[in-house]
């Protein structure tokens, strides 16, 4: 398969993930929806790394997924905090952080 | 062999990802995430990256999407609330996402790189994408992103415990916790550590010379609740 396929994909699910974080009301879906934009750009790099048969891109591919299990792990912190401290589970009703 | 496998893997990644977006219910969701997590590491299979194919299922569907299972078994939540007052916008938000596809359509299909078109060499080498070789790199060219890769979890994991902790002490409903130690040798069975006043001091015995209590049933008001809050904040 060429190179172009995989970035169909790519390109789709990414935009997809990116109409997701902007429709999505739940903190947790947001989030789950940011793995999707992560993991587009990271078919992207692989692909490009199969196609300059390299293995750099693959090293930059495991990068990626350290920075998004980071963000994931953070991320779902705050919810746990939002939903102990009485906060709506809900990115329309959040309107302060403190605390 | 390889056409069949990426046209189903890529379809049913795009339309995992779909479903990721437009279920209602978020534990669905999550699992549709799931899907879609599992065929994009066949693709990176077919892409010629077994490692990270491998890493992809160990770590994402291993361990991230247990987390959001927790999560959302925890946090619960229920089915998104339908519309919520604000349609246009919602409308706005699909338009942005067709709009970028558009827009990366045009770019893909309307690139002038020739090489998008071919995939890379033939006859690819044995080696390429195996944990040796990807193990070798992170070790002498990437090894300070490999560190602050490292760094960045370790900060990720207690910036977690900090969020996610309680803040003030037991719940209510909550007893402390009591100590195997009490249970095996409670007040007054002539132990020796009751003999110098470590339990159950005795007025004018030895117990003034010993340093604050470490015994597990010191006098109440020592020590704060279940012990491990209280100046955290």
């Amino acid at each position: 398969m060429s190179t172009g396929w995989y970035l169909a994909v790519s390109a789709i699910v990414f935009a997809i993930g990116a109409a997701g974080v902007a429709t999505r009301r739940n903190p947790l879906l947001i989030l789950v929806c940011l793995e999707l934009m992560l993991n587009a750009g990271n078919l992207a790099i692989v692909a490009f790394a199969r196609q300059h048969g390299t293995t750099e891109g693959h090293v930059f591919a495991l990068v990626v997924m350290v920075v998004a299990a980071a963000e994931v792990v953070v991320g779902l912190g705050i919810v746990v905090a939002m939903y102990r401290n009485r906060v709506p589970v809900d990115v329309d009703e959040l309107r302060e952080l403190h605390g | 062999m390889d056409e069949i496998l990426f046209f189903v893997a890529g379809i049913a990644a795009v339309v995992a990802a779909a479903g990721t977006v437009f279920l209602r219910n978020p534990f669905y969701a999550v699992l549709s995430l799931v899907v879609h997590l599992l065929s994009l590491s066949l693709l990176f299979l077919l892409l010629y990256a077994p490692f990270v194919a491998v890493v992809q299922v160990m770590v994402y569907v291993g361990a991230v999407m247990v987390l959001y299972v927790f999560v959302n078994a925890y946090v619960g939540g229920g089915t998104e609330p339908q519309g919520g007052g604000a349609p246009t916008l919602r409308a706005f938000s699909y338009a942005i996402g067709v709009t970028l596809i558009a827009t990366i359509g045009i770019a893909v299909l309307g690139s002038g790189l020739q090489v998008i078109d071919g995939s890379g060499p033939e006859n690819i080498r044995a080696s390429f994408g195996s944990p040796a070789e990807i193990g070798e790199l992170l070790l002498t060219k990437f090894l300070l992103p490999f560190e602050a890769a490292s760094f960045l979890l370790l900060v990720a994991a207690i910036g977690a415990v900090v969020l996610a902790r309680r803040r003030r002490g037991t719940l209510p409903g909550e007893d402390r916790m009591v100590a195997a130690l009490d249970l095996l040798a409670p007040t007054g069975t002539g132990s020796m550590r009751e003999g110098v006043g470590a339990i159950n001091p005795t007025p004018g015995g030895f117990s003034s010379r010993i340093t604050p209590s470490q015994g597990p049933s010191s006098p109440p008001g020592e020590r704060d609740g279940d012990g491990d809050d209280g100046d955290a904040r």
